[in-house]
């Protein structure tokens, strides 16, 4: 270190550049990307293989062809959704680790709007079989959010077991009321009708991928063009501040739940319409709305950046497979530098500290949030 | 001991510090006088390594140093006490005072014995008196402070940094910070302070450094100036140091108060049948110690807090208990007491914050839409009418100095132009301009036929604005007066919890009527009302 603040023109121009709030923001996400892929390649090279083999087969299984391509945009579909539904509670200060839960849900609403009825035009079925899905993610969201608003009970608490319920609930419809004939635990199929398009035959690409994008926008639009945003927003950030300016940090917590919880169901619909067909009894949870939690984070909590980070994770999850069938590696090594991103982006003062060069903001501002922490509230200067 | 030499500190779009050098020497106690957004905290914070400065040095007992971090400094013997503290409300005051460099016993278990100890050794050495077994979320402000103190020399600190330490003590707190202050510079400390109040300067400080826009005007000997010559430094301009206004034209009651009861966020009673009006023109002050129920009684005012008994109304409508909109709705203005906490988002932008009440009407909303031109556009005219130091509207409220933090609040709630306005601390934090200008602002509301609640802890902001005082104590009103005729020591006394005169007989004809009045909030209203009455003829 050279005496104190005696900077030389290299840091002090690169520190302008940090200093940009958007500069800041993706900082520490592309460097945790950027560190975990490091990370894995020593792993495989520790296995005894090639880690540019590796990677080149991972790129190659997710963007070789038309074909693979669109596999990994269906990959992505579902986590745009779920990584939407995730980030938008936490703008309203909620942790909705139910996304899980509220897809289960999506996907039997839509399974059974989809073969319940018959004889409809498409334009009608399957605009309401998406809606169902939606609404009954929505309605999964909205009992934690009703709980948190009224009782006070925490959202995590609740959202975790609103998700065993869903998957326990949805285990027995699928045995049982909702069951198609035939041996196997799954629901009859979907009437044509209500399936979603698949516009580039002969894959299996739908229009969900093209719904996923619009959520994005969506998302975006309310939170950051209208009242209802701006309301999600402040109760999110100061609760204190939101009720004393006359907004009901009750109803927005309430309302922050539905939305979260019609997006996850969204994810659940795009899947049965434009993919299964049909709901599957699945044992265990499908891993989407954990993974939005990851994306949603990894994302900042940013339309924009969910889309990103679901891109990210969708493409990684989809080229681990041909990683493994061409490169012989396992696919493991995916789920470990998948894991490490979500680790350094958590941990995100890992990355200031020892990577990242020194700059004046980010002390202050992790000093704030440690304040914010204890008192909820924090001056940088008076 | 401390040399800070041509320290320059920019953020996007503003200098923070240009080229300013400050010394302090050991003994020594120097205050940091500016305006709001001089530069102050932004320099402090440079000493404590939390901001790196883009040029400068610092020279620690004559050697240059580089801090790069609070370890750094704490490492070099400097200790700060930031504004908003930084303690751990469960925990004791010993916990606290070690916390990060605890006295650990045999198999590295912490040795909270020996913890206890060297805290009241400290305390005594100091003569810094605390309960070091007390849980710091149950001690006041004052104490609060101490420990603070108390946690930077345990860490061995020399040189002492106190960030507007008074903006948030009592009079009575202020005097012994000052005893405090001057008892570790005897015994060879040095100590920085920050303050606005000129006053504290003049009583404190041995010399003063004045900062202006970033940059340092001039340092001199507190012995060689007066607080004039210190406010017109500092701004630029003379300013005036007293309040100027008319005698009130009162018009209609704004505000009733009936018998409330209010319980505190313990669940303790805060408010025992409180009873006042605030007439249209007149500015009405709470003077009382913190603690004695006024936070309460704002929050009941405003919606933020139930009332158990008792009815509140502006202009005759019923408000008790109705939910905090309705209460803006109804024309009642309110600058909390605690802007961080309560009054601004800290993340969002300037012009965010200051349409917090008002996002949902036009010309902010159109339809479920926020028109954000209209709103950096209404951003735009406050900032400059309330002079608020920022490169542009879109910045974070969080990046503004404390004190400019204060002026968007307060800029929200005057242009909202309510009929009711409820300041509470309306001048924490802000430099003497700015408290000249919103003095003349209340004043000028006032004038134009608006109702005032002052609730201050400040005295001498309360004599020189208020036309009417309630002295709070414990929960009710034990006195009131017209602020001609008050005196600060009567003022004071009452304060304290002593009772004289008239005041007393009507507090405890208060008392009485509340008891004849019966529970059903009807009969107390009835009931209450010759008790009322003469608490009223006491006021005027
Ligand atoms: N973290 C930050 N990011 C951006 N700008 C900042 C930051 N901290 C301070 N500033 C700016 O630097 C200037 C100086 O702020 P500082 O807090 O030092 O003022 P101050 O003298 O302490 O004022 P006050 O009396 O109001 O507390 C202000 O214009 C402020 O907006
Ligand atoms: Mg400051």
């Amino acid at each position: 270190m050279p005496k104190s603040g005696q900077g030389t023109k290299g840091p002090m121009e690169r520190r302008t550049l940090l200093q940009r709030e958007e500069t800041r923001e993706l900082f520490i996400p592309v460097v945790a990307v950027a560190l975990a892929l490091v990370l894995g390649a020593v792993l495989v090279k520790l296995g005894g293989k090639s880690p540019v083999a590796a990677y080149s087969a991972l790129v190659r299984g997710a963007f070789g062809g038309v074909g693979n391509l669109a596999e990994t945009l269906i990959n992505v579909t579902p986590l745009i959704f779920t990584g939407l539904a995730v980030a938008f509670s936490f703008r309203c200060g909620l942790f909705n680790i139910g996304a899980e839960g509220q897809l289960i849900m999506g996907q039997v609403a839509s399974a059974w709007v989809g073969f319940a009825l018959t004889g409809l035009p498409a334009f009608v079925h399957m605009p309401l079989a998406l809606v169902a899905g939606v609404a009954a993610g929505a309605a999964w969201g909205a009992v934690p959010g009703y709980l948190k608003a009224r009782l006070g009970v925490h959202e995590v608490i609740n959202t975790i077991m609103m998700n065993y319920i869903a998957l326990y609930l949805s285990h027995y419809l699928v045995i049982g009321p909702l069951k198609a004939p035939g041996p196997l635990p799954v629901t009859p199929t979907i009437a044509p009708a209500a399936r979603l398009w698949r516009f580039l035959p002969p894959t299996r690409l739908h229009l969900g991928v093209v719904l996923a994008v619009a959520a994005v926008w969506l998302v975006y639009y309310v939170l950051f063009r209208t009242t209802l945003g701006y309301e999600i927003r402040a109760v999110g950030q100061n609760p204190e501040a939101a009720r004393y300016g006359g907004i009901s940090v009750r109803r927005n917590i309430v309302l922050a739940m539905v939305i979260s919880g019609g997006l996850a169901g969204a994810a659940g619909a795009v899947q049965v319409l434009g993919l299964q067909y049909k709901f599957l009894d699945i044992f265990s949870f499908t891993g989407y709305g954990f993974d939005g939690i990851a994306v949603a984070l990894l994302g900042r909590n940013h339309p924009l950046g969910v889309l990103a980070a679901a891109c990210l994770f969708g493409t990684l999850a989809r080229g681990a497979i041909l990683m493994q069938s061409i490169a012989r590696i396992p696919k493991e090594i995916i789920g470990i530098v998948q894991a490490t991103i979500v680790l350094f982006v958590a941990a995100d003062e890992i990355i200031r500290r020892f990577i990242a060069p020194r700059r004046k903001a980010a002390p202050a501002a992790a000093a704030q949030a440690a304040l914010n922490g204890v008192e909820g509230g924090a001056d940088h200067g008076a | 001991m401390v040399e800070m030499r041509g320290i320059t500190v920019t953020f996007p779009g503003v200098v923070a510090n240009d080229n300013v050098s400050i010394d302090v020497y050991p003994g020594e106690i120097l205050a940091l006088l500016g305006e709001n957004g001089a530069g102050k905290t932004t320099l402090m914070n440079v000493l404590y390594g939390l901001y790196r400065p883009d040029r400068g040095e610092i020279r620690v007992r004559g050697k240059p140093v580089s801090i790069r971090d609070p370890n750094d400094a704490i490492r070099l013997g400097l200790g700060m006490v930031h504004q908003h503290f930084m303690l751990i409300p469960p925990f004791t005051v010993a916990e606290n005072i070690v916390l990060g460099t605890e006295p650990v016993g045999a198999g590295g278990v912490l040795d909270m014995a020996r913890a206890v100890r060297d805290v009241k050794d400290l305390s005594a050495k100091y003569g810094l008196a605390v309960d070091p077994g007390a849980r710091v979320e149950n001690i006041s402000v004052g104490m609060q402070q101490r420990v603070e103190i108390l946690k930077a020399l345990y860490r061995g600190a020399e040189v002492l940094i106190l960030d507007e330490p008074t903006a948030v003590l009592t009079p009575q707190e202020v005097d012994e910070l000052a005893g405090i202050m001057r008892n570790l510079a005897s015994q060879g400390k040095a100590i920085i302070f920050i303050t606005h109040k000129l006053k504290e300067v003049m009583a404190i400080s041995d010399r003063v450094t004045v900062l202006r826009r970033g940059k340092v005007v001039g340092t001199v000997p507190t012995r060689e100036t007066t607080p004039e010559d210190l406010a017109r430094m500092m701004v630029g301009r003379d300013v005036v140091l007293s309040v100027e206004k008319g005698p009130a034209r009162t018009g209609d009651v704004v505000l009733r108060v009936e018998d409330i009861h209010v319980k505190s966020a313990r669940g303790l009673p805060a408010l025992r049948g409180v009873s006042f009006e605030v007439r249209a023109g007149e500015i009405v002050g709470i003077a009382g110690i913190e603690g004695n129920g006024q936070s309460e009684l704002v929050e009941a005012l405003t919606g933020l807090r139930k009332v158990s008994s008792g009815r509140i109304s502006v202009g005759g409508i019923d408000i008790t208990n109705r939910p905090p909109r309705d209460v803006i709705t109804k024309g009642v203005g309110h600058i909390p007491e605690d802007r961080q906490r309560r009054g601004l988002v800290l993340n969002f932008s300037i012009a965010e914050n200051l349409i917090l009440e008002r996002y949902h009407r036009p010309p902010f909303a159109r339809g479920i839409n926020l028109d954000f031109r209209a709103v950096r556009g209404y951003a735009r005219k406050l900032i400059s009418e309330f002079d608020v130091r920022t490169p542009s509207e879109n910045v974070r409220v969080g990046a503004l100095s404390g004190g400019n933090q204060q002026k968007v609040v307060v800029a929200r709630e005057l242009s909202l132009g309510p009929r009711l306005l409820i300041a509470s601390q309306p001048t924490r934090g802000l430099d003497v301009g700015a408290i000249e200008f919103v003095h003349r602002r209340l004043v000028s509301q006032r004038d134009e036929g608006k109702a005032i609640l002052l609730v201050s802890l400040e005295l001498d902001e309360i004599m020189s604005l208020s036309d009417r005082i309630l002295v709070l104590y414990e929960g009710r009103i034990v006195g009131s007066m017209k602020a001609e005729e008050a005196t600060e020591q009567e003022i004071g006394f009452l304060m304290a919890g002593g009772r004289r005169g008239p005041a007393a007989d009507a507090e405890m004809e208060a008392q009485a009527g509340m008891r004849a009045g019966g529970e059903r909030d009807a009969k107390v209203g009835a009931g209450h009302e010759g008790a009322h009455g003469t608490a009223h003829l006491v006021a005027t």
